[in-house]
């Protein structure tokens, strides 16, 4: 069973969005996400200033079974990312939820949080998948 | 042991060296080394001796069972062989004219003439020296004949979710967006999505069928009226033409562009990476674009379609014809075959793939698609196993080459979680197969009873268990000598 912690909130495409409370989103994968994949060999980052709409592929995180696209699920502006996974991209296997992040979002004005998936739906998605 | 630290300083085999008729004695002295290269300095028996070695650690089609999904790993008959190495094939330069290179180019024109019959396209260039370069030029003509009609807002290809990564790479390579179509549960292309992705902006769909699921898609004529309708051009990806060889062909499905592999298909021999062939067929509306050269015949005579007659093409992709050795391999085998033999080819290439998946899962495997008849190839899942024994698909993999079966494609398509896509192709007789089941199932115990053995495996091979994640972060591939000779650059 993986672990879904329930003040998170969630995309069908396997992302985690932790709402920072001043108008930005902090984005990673899942620990189902991370499970999928398996040991993760490098991961791709978007530029900070980057301006992304929700939906758009921002990231890439490559394993040593596939690579794949994370997309951003809510418009905005990158304000940061997790350089530390350049060295260290294992932190995601180790530790998706905390220093496993990739990037962190200030969102744009008409970003909605109510078109994620609580982690009560997420885990209803990760059980039928 | 590498053959460098088998060396000992003056040692000297040369009886095999080849004899210079003529010294190259004008080459320029600035090109000339100064110092003579590092060479292990062997015996001719050392030589030997390591090179049969290494022959022997080979896992080849030619040694072992080898049921890699997706990459048909066939028999590849010696008569091929014997007749590309021909030394009128051999000897002849590549710059030879034409009158003096009238067999070869038979050779060529006909392989094409076949290619066109067999999978139902307008013309055929065999220049493209591998599926991928095949593929880019199958994108790259897609492009040219929208640009040539003015019709240059076409900026998307779309691609199902379950196509090979050469596809969204090859149509990125020529400049298009990919949009990503999603496969229904029955394993066919989802019609509503296809439907809301296609419009002013679809250049074209590149479509596998059978797919890499290991399924025929039941709906490709609605998929073709569909996507022409929106103005797009349909790409087909030859990749498993294996299964419908003779039976079914691609320009009758609505095609307008298709590579075939005959690396695969037509058995040449590959793996490793290469060589590879990777002609293009075309719908009479991309002839104009073909990749040259091409071969014409006037009836009598053969001769090369260049640039001169072809103006409209994307152009050279390679050197020469292409590939020519494996060409002419090709040709040979689709000789051999003749139609009734291709006809045979996707029989029993579905046959075998059909009887493997009803013994394993009779044998308590899983199957993606059990409901589906399988195509060349199928998918078993091993979700059960990994999560009731925590012996996941990569385990099972190494443990069959243990019991001296190369592994099936592992974890793909990304679709199916703990996937193993078998192919086992139409040159397998039923007992290697029968022999697989029962290798599978003595995994399965072992999973179950010892489990340690299968996560630990392989144990009988010259190398254990790989650290995948070092090799893809730091891959070392040079031997480096401890003490470097003087003047060496590192």
């Amino acid at each position: 069973m993986s672990d879904i912690p329930s003040e998170l909130l969630y995309t069908k495409s396997h992302e985690w969005v932790r709402d920072e409370g001043d108008g930005s989103v902090t984005i990673g994968i899942t620990d189902h996400a991370q499970e999928l994949l398996g040991d993760l060999v490098f991961v791709e980052l978007p530029n900070v200033g980057d301006e992304v709409e929700a939906g758009a592929d921002c990231a890439v995180v490559e394993s040593v079974k596939a690579a794949s696209d994370v997309y951003s699920p809510l418009p905005g502006e990158i304000v940061a990312v997790n350089e530390a996974l350049a060295e260290a991209p294992e932190a995601i296997n180790e530790s998706p939820y905390a220093e496993g992040w990739l990037f962190r979002l200030k969102l744009a004005e008409q970003a909605d949080l109510g078109v994620l998936l609580d982690a009560d739906a997420y885990r209803a998605l990760e059980d039928a998948d | 042991m590498l053959l460098f630290e088998q060396s000992v300083a003056g040692r000297r085999a040369a009886a095999q060296a080849p004899r210079q008729a003529v010294a190259p004695d004008d080459i320029p002295a600035g090109q000339l080394r100064a110092t003579p290269p590092a060479l292990p300095e062997v015996s001719e028996l050392q030589a030997v001796r390591h090179y049969t070695r290494l022959s022997q650690k080979n896992f080849s089609i030619d040694t072992h069972f080898y049921p890699l999904g997706s990459c048909t790993m066939k028999y590849n008959p010696r008569g091929c062989q014997e007749i590309a190495a021909l030394p009128g094939f051999i000897a002849r330069h590549p710059l030879a004219p034409e009158r003096h290179s009238q067999g070869i180019l038979a050779c060529f024109h006909e392989l094409q003439e076949i290619l066109k019959d067999v999978t139902g396209m307008a013309a055929v260039s065999l220049s493209p020296a591998a599926g991928a370069q095949g593929e880019f030029a199958g994108v790259a003509m897609i492009r040219a004949y929208h640009e040539s009609r003015g019709d240059t807002a076409r900026n998307e290809i779309l691609i199902p979710d379950a196509a090979h990564g050469t596809n969204p790479a090859s149509a990125i390579m020529c400049g298009y967006r990919v949009r990503e179509i999603p496969t229904g549960a029955d394993g066919d292309i989802d019609l509503d999505a296809l439907a809301g992705a296609l419009g002013a902006h679809t250049a074209g769909i590149m479509l596998t069928n059978p797919s890499t699921l290991g399924v025929f898609d039941r709906k490709i004529e609605r998929i073709a009226e569909m996507v022409h309708q929106a103005g797009g051009l349909l790409y087909y990806d030859g990749a498993n033409l294996n299964a419908i060889l003779g039976k079914v062909r691609p320009g009758d499905m609505g095609f307008d562009v298709i590579h075939m592999n005959l690396h695969k298909t037509f058995s040449t021999p590959h793996g490793g990476g290469g060589p590879g062939a990777g002609p293009v067929g075309v719908s009479a509306r991309l002839e104009p674009f073909l990749p040259i050269p091409m071969v014409g015949c006037n009836g009598d005579d053969y001769y090369w379609l260049t640039e001169k007659e072809r103006p409209q093409s994307i152009g050279r992709l390679s050197a020469f014809a292409g590939n020519a050795g494996i060409l002419l391999r090709a040709w040979a085998y689709a000789r051999m075959l003749g139609r009734d033999g291709m006809h045979r080819v996707a029989e029993f290439s579905v046959l075998n793939a059909n009887y493997l998946m009803k013994r394993l899962t009779d044998a308590g495997f899983q199957a993606a698609y059990p409901e589906r008849r399988a195509t060349h190839e199928f998918i078993i899942t091993l979700k059960r196993e990994a999560a009731e024994l925590g012996v996941n698909t990569m385990d099972f993999a190494k443990r069959l080459l243990d019991y001296g079966v190369h592994a099936p494609t592992t974890y793909f398509p990304l679709l199916i979680p703990e996937c193993l896509l078998i192919e086992p192709t139409e040159t397998e007789d039923r007992r290697t197969l029968d022999d697989f089941v029962t290798i599978m199932q003595c995994i399965a115990g072992e999973a179950r009873e010892t489990p340690e053995v299968v996560k630990t495996a392989p144990h009988k091979l010259p190398v254990k268990r790989l650290d995948d994640v070092l090799a893809a972060r730091q891959l070392d591939l040079r031997w480096r000598p401890e003490n470097p000779p003087p003047g060496s650059s590192d």
